[in-house]
């Protein structure tokens, strides 16, 4: 699969083949970089494996995201870039959902906390659910949106909703349902708001316009 | 910019001047005061909001023309500068702000995406703060440089000495109403259309 000025495939491809026969689709090598297909349900054991292995050491999570191709036959992807800083090496993760089943993969957040606002994201923009995560909701579109995953290719450019009825319910929102009382970091002091403050945002709390 | 005398109706001729009274129109001296003293709540988003910076700083320096003090708090602000894109999410921010800010006021819809959601017809952008604000004053450009936005602002001191104090329409407030919406639903289906190149866009839609 890698074509010859693709560059070496990462050494730790070996490590994961010899040890999650199973898991492991492919690998191929793409501008240099070392691209691994995993099995969905055993993405996250060999995550885990990839972060604890002392051979291994990706102790960063770069980025996850998510691809949807204009090929309606492919399935979607989700990636997980990680690096390892001691080591300096790169790896490059996906594993690939098809359409006609819940569109679900294990959450990382307990292998890296920064995965928590990248995961939202993903699910913000593609519907994709990470089972295990503590606070999965909306990040970039408000908690109330209600016109579906914006970056899914089956979405239209302008929504589904007419502008009108976007207006509408854009301006029905609540500002302040965007953040939950520890973002606000008053959490601590919620017995002593003033009734009304502390209504306002307990309402607001899992973003419920009343 | 000194207080001048407005011509006096033909006939009255003053022999003497007293340098110690003056006789002017009401009108003339409130938008003279108005009109001088505008008070900028910056509402800025995106890279005009870059542009604004600028027409604020020292070398265009916005304070020639009583701007001398932005209001971060939109209770002691005049005007609002909405400089930049507006997305959806920030809809009932910017119409809190303006619901917030106490008569008599003003806004500038400052470049081409809070003017007409710009290059941005996507799921997230509003065609236009004026489906969710009243605007005085749009300032075309992509973003406006500062001449633009001060010729803006000298278009809103313009419109402002035009005004009249018994004029009880121009203070009033436009609140969104029972339907959820400032504009007829109609109004910001038409407004929003697709043009000029959004017109091809074809990607899924």
């Amino acid at each position: 699969m890698s074509g010859a000025d693709d560059g070496p495939v990462s050494p730790s491809v070996a490590g994961l083949r010899a040890r999650f026969a199973g898991a492991v689709r492919r690998a191929v090598v793409s501008c240099g970089d070392t691209v691994v297909y995993l099995e969905p349900t055993r993405a996250h054991e060999v995550l885990a494996w990839l972060r604890d292995d002392p051979s291994q050491q990706f102790d960063y999570l770069m980025d996850i995201t998510a691809v949807e191709y204009r090929d309606e036959e492919r399935p979607l992807e989700v990636v997980w870039q990680l690096r390892s800083l001691s080591r300096r090496q790169d790896l490059r993760l996906k594993t690939e959902l098809a359409k006609d089943a819940p569109l679900e993969v294990d959450s990382v957040y307990d292998l890296w906390k920064g995965a928590d606002w990248l995961e939202r994201e993903v699910f913000d923009m593609f519907g994709i659910t990470f089972r295990g995560h503590p606070d999965l909701r909306r990040i970039l579109m408000w908690e109330t949106y209600g016109e579906g995953f914006p970056l899914r290719k089956s979405f239209p450019l302008r929504g589904h909703f007419n502008r009108a009825e976007q207006t509408r319910q854009a301006l029905a929102a609540n500002p302040e349902a965007h953040y939950s009382l520890e973002e606000l970091s008053i959490a601590a002091a919620y017995a002593e708001l003033p009734p009304e403050m502390a209504q306002r945002l307990a309402r607001g709390q899992r973003g419920e316009v009343a | 910019m000194g207080l001048s005398l407005p011509v006096g109706d033909a006939g009255t001729e003053v022999s003497t001047m007293s340098p110690n009274w003056v006789t002017t129109r009401l009108d003339f001296l409130a938008n003279w005061a108005r009109s001088n003293s505008l008070w900028p709540m910056p509402f800025g988003t995106a890279c005009c909001a870059i542009e604004f910076m600028a027409t604020a700083a020292s070398r265009f320096d916005l304070a020639r023309f009583g701007m001398e003090r932005m209001s971060y708090s939109p209770r002691q602000a005049d005007v609002l500068i909405c400089a930049g894109r507006l997305p959806f999410k920030l809809a009932p921010v910017i119409r809190r702000i303006w619901d917030q800010m106490p008569q008599p006021k003003w806004s500038i819809s400052m470049g081409a995406c809070a003017s007409s959601g710009g290059i941005f017809d996507t799921y997230a952008m509003v065609q236009g703060i004026d489906t969710i604000i009243p605007v005085d004053v749009y300032v075309p450009g992509c973003p406006p440089r500062p001449e633009g936005l001060i010729y803006g602002i000298n278009l809103l001191q313009k419109k402002i000495k035009g005004e009249s104090l018994l004029d009880a329409d121009l203070r009033q407030e436009h609140l969104v109403g029972p339907d959820g919406l400032f504009q007829p639903a109609r109004h910001i289906d038409e407004v929003s259309e697709p043009f000029g190149n959004s017109v091809h866009q074809t990607r899924s839609s």
